[in-house]
């Protein structure tokens, strides 16, 4: 176990994080594009608020190679971020076998990075959103998640100190209860943001909003098991199973003297 | 007896060692540190803030960025 071992499991979250981009792509380009047209045409019969002086990039090149720039660099970021994330947690965090602890963390990760800062600050169609408030809304948006992402840690850290007198269990509860209430108090002292323009069909905006959900949970989902997949092999490199290894022994047995 | 017979099949689960935090760190802040600027790329750039001057990063990764939950403009 050495500096080697944390390189080749950086490179198999990042080709993880690839291949779950890819996933994304797809469920990005089929179930969220339709409600980006809608949106973009929403904003063209209500043209006031900004306007776009020169078309730099066609419609047609955002919604497919910049859709996936942006999915793609994505997924190997955040599945390099996982990777590390994964090195530190290896038999320091419960006791997981490999592809649990990888699944795990991705299902956390999705939590504590998406999830619980979507509830507060939801993903948003164009036209939705007032370009003036870009600054604060970015700001409150990373702050979120930033939080979240610490409390996730803290209550970590709890359920880990906890887990001797209580039992993983117990701990565990403690731990994610504690989480909640943190979260909860953040929810309700961060300012609102409702910037939905009057007149935006509602049907759109929550059906773009549960298409931003499908594609973190694939992402999260396809580099949690591929990732799980890749770290098992690297981590418990024992491809012959019990048949295998007879099948193999039976073969090898003939050519012996 | 049964029971004889069934033991030598389970087999406790191989759990991973710890990688030693010294190992890891420096593979972290390197790796961390770009990874994050990818992101603040796909993320932010040309939005609430701008390295690079115009809009050409900001309408290229503009799909993606509403999809995957930045605030865009």
């Amino acid at each position: 176990m050495n500096s080697a071992t944390v390189r080749n499991l950086l490179v198999r979250g990042m080709l993880a994080g690839l291949t779950a981009g890819v996933l994304a792509l797809v469920v990005a380009y089929f179930l969220g594009e339709p409600y980006v047209d809608k949106a973009i045409g929403f904003e063209e019969t209500h043209a006031s608020a900004h306007e776009h002086e020169v078309e730099l990039v066609s419609r047609s090149l955002q919604s497919t190679a910049g859709l996936a720039t942006g999915v793609l660099i994505y997924g190997i970021a955040f599945g390099g971020i996982a990777a590390l994330a994964y090195c530190f947690l290896l038999g320091r965090v419960g006791r997981f076998a490999p592809r649990a602890a990888a699944l795990l963390l991705s299902a956390c990760a999705l939590a504590a990075v998406y999830v619980v800062p979507f509830l507060k600050y939801p993903a948003n169609p164009p036209a939705v959103g007032n370009p003036d408030t870009i600054g604060k809304r970015t700001t409150l948006y990373f702050l979120m998640i930033v939080l979240s992402v610490l409390l996730a840690v803290a209550a970590t850290l709890l359920g880990k100190r906890l887990a001797p007198k209580l039992g993983a269990w117990y701990a565990t509860v403690t731990a994610v209860v504690a989480f909640a209430l943190a979260i909860g108090l953040a929810f309700a002292f961060l300012p609102a943001v409702n910037e939905v323009p009057s007149g935006f069909p509602a049907t759109v905006l929550w059906r773009f909003r549960l298409s931003a959900l499908a594609i973190q949970a694939t992402l999260w989902g396809g580099f949690g098991l591929v990732f799980g997949e890749l770290a098992e092999r690297l981590l418990n490199p024992r491809p012959l199973s019990a048949a295998a290894a007879v099948a193999t022994s039976a073969v090898a047995a003939p050519s012996r003297p | 007896m049964a029971q004889h017979i069934a033991q030598p099949t389970v087999t406790a689960p191989e759990l991973p060692a710890k990688l030693p935090i010294g190992v890891i760190a420096p593979w972290a802040v390197l790796f961390g540190v770009l990874m994050l600027i990818l992101l603040y790329f796909v993320g932010a750039e040309q939005g609430a803030t701008s390295v690079m001057s115009g809009e050409g990063v900001h309408e290229w990764v503009h799909d993606s960025r509403h999809l995957l939950g930045f605030p865009c403009h």
